[in-house]
Formats: C-alpha cells, sequence, structure tokens
C-alpha cells in the first residue's frame, strides 16, 4: 500500500482554493478523444481545477442542443463540448455533426439571455493531457469571473418584468 | 376519491357507453392499428391507474380533438389526456419528448426567469413598435426559438411574424412588442407540466394587464388556444379581446392597399388549436379570398375534419406522425394548389420536416407560408 498522502481534489494548487465561490461546470467529452485526454491528464498528474462534472457520450456528435440545455435548466454554471480533431474522429464525420449542433446550442443559449462565456467548443485529443488541463484551467476562471449562473438556484437573482429595461 | 377518479369526474369520462367512434377517427389510431383511445377511457373508468398514467402510450395522442369532436357521449378525450399526463408528470414519469427535450427545457429556463432574453434581435428599424405600452398587444410567440432551433429544415417562422407587423404598420396600428415575453407554457401544459406553466402563466399575464392593451393578437394558434383557454383563470381584471392575427387582419382588409398581381392557387391548413379547439375556421379563409390574386382550394378534409400537423405539443414523434404528415401532403398536393398557407408555426415547422424526405420529396414538396406573409406580400 502506497504511504503517500492521499490527493484530494482539494490539493489542486490552482487559484481554485483562495475562491470563495467555484463553479459547477459540465464537460461533455467524446470517448475516443477528450475523454482519453482527461484521462492523460490524470495519469500524467498534470494539476487543473476540479470543479467540472464529466458526462462521456460515445461521439461529440451526439451531443445535441437538449444535453447542454438541460445542464443549463439544472444549475450548471458553464458548459464544455469536447470532441476529436477534425480529420481524427472515430466516426469520420462526427465532430462535424457536433459543430453543426453547437451552432444551434449557441444561438438558443444567446436567445434565452445566457452568457455565451459559459459555453465552449474543444477539441482535444487523447495523447493532449496538458492541453486538457489548460482548457478546463482557463474555462473555469473564465466561469468564475462571470459568477453563478442566472439559473443556479442557490444564487438566483430574479428580473421582474419592466424592471430595469 | 382517488386523483384518477376525479380526472374522469371532470373530464366525463364516466359517461363513456364504448361505441368507439373515438378510435374509429383518431388519426393515430388510423395508421398504428395499436393506439386505442376508447380503451384508455375504459381504462381510467375502471381506475386501472399504473397501465395508462406510467405508458409511453398516453404520449402518442396529437390532442387534435378529431375525437371528442365525434363522441357522442361528450367525454372530453383530449383533457382526460392532458390531466393524465399531469398525474404522470407527478409521480416523476419523464417521457422521452423528441428534439432531446431542448424546446422543453428552453420553456423551463424561461419560467425560471432568472435571465433577460435577447429575443427581438429580428426587429429592425423598419417595424414600428411600442415596447411597454399601447392599445394592440402583439404576442410573438417561440418564432425566433423555431428558426434559432431548426436552420437544418429552413423553417423561417419569423417570416410570417415580420410580414404580420408590417401589415398592422400599414394598417395604421404600432403593436406592443415585449422584450419581456415569455414562452405561453403551451407544451409545458400538455406533456404534465402545470407548475412551470402556472409560472409562466402569471407572468405573462401580469405583463399583459400591466400593459394596458385592449386587443391581444397572436399568429399562433397554439399561443391563442392557451391565452383564450388556460390562461382565464390568471387574469385579475377584464381580459383583452384575444384574437389571432388572421382575425385582426380581416377587420383591417379595407385599410391597406393591394396590387392585382399574379394568379395563385393556395390550400389552407387548418390547426388544430385554431379550429376544433377553438372553432375559428372563416376568417383566415376571408383573408385569403380578399387577397387579389389569390385562389382558395380547399383540401378533402378541411375545416372541422382536417387533419392536424401531427406533432403540435412536442410529445410524440415517429412514423405514425410521418405517416399522418405525408397523407396530409398527398392531399394538400391533389387540389392542384401551389402554396400550403398556415395559421401557426408548428404546423409549418413539421410539414417542412415531412418534405425533407429525399425519396418522397417529389412527390410532397411543395411552398409553405403563413397567411400573413401572403397578404404581406400582395401588399402595394
Amino acid at each position: 500500500m502506497s504511504t503517500a498522502p492521499h490527493r484530494t481534489a482539494e490539493a489542486a494548487p490552482v487559484s481554485a482554493q483562495s475562491c470563495a465561490w467555484n463553479p459547477s461546470i459540465v464537460v461533455f467529452a467524446c470517448n475516443w478523444c477528450s475523454y482519453a485526454g482527461a484521462d492523460t491528464a490524470g495519469v500524467s498528474r498534470i494539476q487543473h481545477q476540479p470543479h467540472f462534472r464529466m458526462i462521456r457520450v460515445m461521439c461529440s456528435g451526439r451531443i445535441e442542443p437538449g444535453f447542454v440545455l438541460r445542464a443549463f435548466e439544472k444549475g450548471a454554471d458553464g458548459v464544455l463540448v469536447s470532441g476529436c480533431h477534425f480529420g481524427d474522429c472515430h466516426y469520420i464525420f462526427g465532430n462535424h455533426r457536433a459543430v453543426e449542433q453547437f451552432e444551434k446550442t449557441k444561438n438558443m443559449v444567446s436567445l434565452l439571455g445566457i452568457e455565451g462565456g459559459r459555453l465552449r467548443l474543444e477539441w482535444i485529443s487523447a495523447a493532449e493531457g496538458g492541453r486538457f488541463a489548460d482548457v478546463i484551467n482557463e474555462f473555469t476562471d473564465q466561469v468564475r469571473a462571470l459568477g453563478p449562473s442566472p439559473l443556479n438556484n442557490k444564487q438566483a437573482i430574479s428580473f421582474k418584468a419592466g424592471v430595469g429595461r | 376519491m382517488t386523483d384518477l377518479a376525479q380526472v374522469v369526474k371532470q373530464t366525463r369520462a364516466w359517461a363513456c357507453y364504448d361505441c368507439g367512434k373515438c378510435t374509429a377517427t383518431c388519426p393515430i389510431s388510423r395508421v398504428t392499428g395499436t393506439y386505442s383511445p376508447r380503451g384508455m377511457v375504459l381504462a381510467a373508468v375502471l381506475g386501472r391507474r399504473d397501465e395508462i398514467v406510467h405508458d409511453a402510450a398516453l404520449y402518442q395522442c396529437l390532442t387534435c380533438r378529431m375525437c371528442d369532436r365525434r363522441c357522442p357521449a361528450e367525454v372530453r378525450y383530449t383533457d382526460l389526456v392532458q390531466k393524465l399526463r399531469e398525474l404522470a408528470h407527478r409521480d416523476g414519469f419523464e417521457h422521452e419528448c423528441p428534439h432531446g427535450g431542448a424546446l422543453l427545457s428552453t420553456m423551463r429556463i424561461m419560467a425560471a426567469g432568472t435571465t433577460r432574453q435577447a429575443r427581438l434581435g429580428w426587429l429592425t428599424d423598419r417595424f414600428r413598435t411600442e415596447t411597454t405600452k399601447g392599445d394592440v398587444f402583439y404576442w410573438t410567440g417561440c418564432s425566433m426559438y423555431y428558426d434559432a432551433f431548426f436552420p437544418q429544415l429552413d423553417v423561417k417562422t419569423l417570416d410570417g411574424t415580420r410580414a404580420a407587423i408590417l401589415l398592422m404598420n400599414r394598417a395604421g396600428i404600432q403593436p406592443i412588442v415585449s422584450p419581456d415575453e415569455r414562452c405561453c407554457g403551451h407544451d409545458l401544459l400538455w406533456n404534465g407540466d402545470r407548475s412551470n406553466f402556472e409560472l409562466l402563466a402569471r407572468f405573462n399575464v401580469k405583463l399583459v394587464e400591466d400593459s394596458g392593451a385592449k386587443v391581444l393578437v397572436t399568429s399562433c394558434a397554439e399561443c391563442l388556444r392557451t391565452w383564450k383557454i388556460d390562461y382565464s383563470p390568471y387574469f385579475k381584471g377584464k381580459p383583452p379581446r384575444i384574437v389571432h392575427f388572421t382575425e385582426l387582419l380581416g377587420e383591417l382588409m379595407d385599410r391597406l392597399k393591394f396590387k392585382a398581381e399574379g394568379r395563385q392557387k393556395v390550400t389552407f391548413q387548418d390547426p388544430c388549436r385554431m379550429g376544433r379547439h377553438l372553432g375559428i375556421y372563416q376568417p383566415p379563409r376571408d383573408v385569403l379570398a380578399a387577397v387579389p390574386g389569390v385562389e382558395i382550394v380547399e383540401m378533402q378534409r378541411a375545416e372541422a375534419v382536417a387533419v392536424c400537423c401531427a406533432g403540435g405539443t412536442w410529445s410524440s414523434c415517429d412514423w405514425a406522425s410521418k405517416q399522418i404528415q405525408v397523407e396530409r401532403l398527398r392531399e394538400a398536393k391533389a387540389t392542384g394548389a401551389g402554396i400550403l398557407a398556415t395559421a401557426c408555426p408548428k404546423c409549418q415547422i413539421h410539414f417542412r420536416c415531412t418534405m425533407k424526405d429525399h425519396k418522397r420529396r417529389q412527390e410532397i414538396e411543395m411552398e409553405i407560408r403563413d397567411v400573413a406573409e401572403l397578404a404581406a406580400a400582395a401588399l402595394a
């Protein structure tokens, strides 16, 4: 048995610890590239902020607006959609479908008045553990700067009709 | 009394005498051969709650009211289905809604009301509108969301919305188009989510009451039904006059100048919400007849027996819906009309989707336009 101290999520060295509020981020990752990229980041012990929950799907092309909107509806502060680089897709053209779906998602999200900075699309390959960590750190900081999502029930600020127009 | 017994009492399901006219007339039963409104009523009366409430078949009903119209015992089957879906929702039963639930999520986000929508990006300076106070409130509905969500179907429901505002402007009306408007909640209600529907109802009714509008006009048949029937308990004072845009346009026709050009044959698809739910059949036809250069040809099944677009409440979309849509479009084609006019964005979305079928395209493809678009195109 290892005697090394147990590495908890709180042990992350990044700015996270000193923050009063940490966002909840949902990361959709494809089975073949991005999820494996996260694995690479893990086994290589590359430190990154731990405020995200990963949802694995077989292909980024599966990530439709309903998934992302459901995440926001349930109070996610940010949503990251990730898949294989173009030309690398395990299903040849799945990530092109992902772009189509993401465009629709982006339009719906902006109509709803959710800040565009809470949604991001990134291509991360299985080998890019470092890049995965960088993307997560950058996105977490970006969402933290935006503050809690207006749909995050605990922090909700209610807009009334006709107020502040 | 159990909740099911209460529903049976409210919807007159107890009065059923098993004649089966509902199943015989149901467009879904006709194509699936297994769906049975009569069986559903019987099970409800016998108190077999779990059998009907937790069955996906509950969501196959189009709530088009074809059966209600036929029922000799005046059972309100459509209301029964709506209330059973409410029971299912209360039990935590979630059915797989089409489009990955995106559109229902959108409505629930609006119901939460904690974000400020950016819904009026399409409203350019070309249109003269008010934002808060006025006499006429133009209810835009969710057209902008549909256009953003269905680019692959070339859905352009906003064209109808823009045409309606343009026509009102030409007739000297400057309607209120509110940036704070939220979805009417029609689809949430018909999928059983009453709590979120109520949030939307209270907000929207207050918005319209505060505006001081005397007339509320909308281009969407579903919004119209919701405002006229489902919102009535939420009004504090006297509700405004609630009309479909085609009804208002009928009154404005003599103020508008049209150019007499071309000759096009148009057939009209009666939306189920406007027709059988509210009994509005004539106004859109009168408008079309008054537009110069338009000749109306009726489909074999028109007005009260018109077949619905088979997807009204975002509750089901499957091969049965497709079959109904294809048959309906064949019927529309058979009239010899080049244009299918509608008065509801949902009809437009569903028929456009069916027309994308590359094997049937030749056979069923035709132009779909909102009634307002046709009138606006003929303006001098």
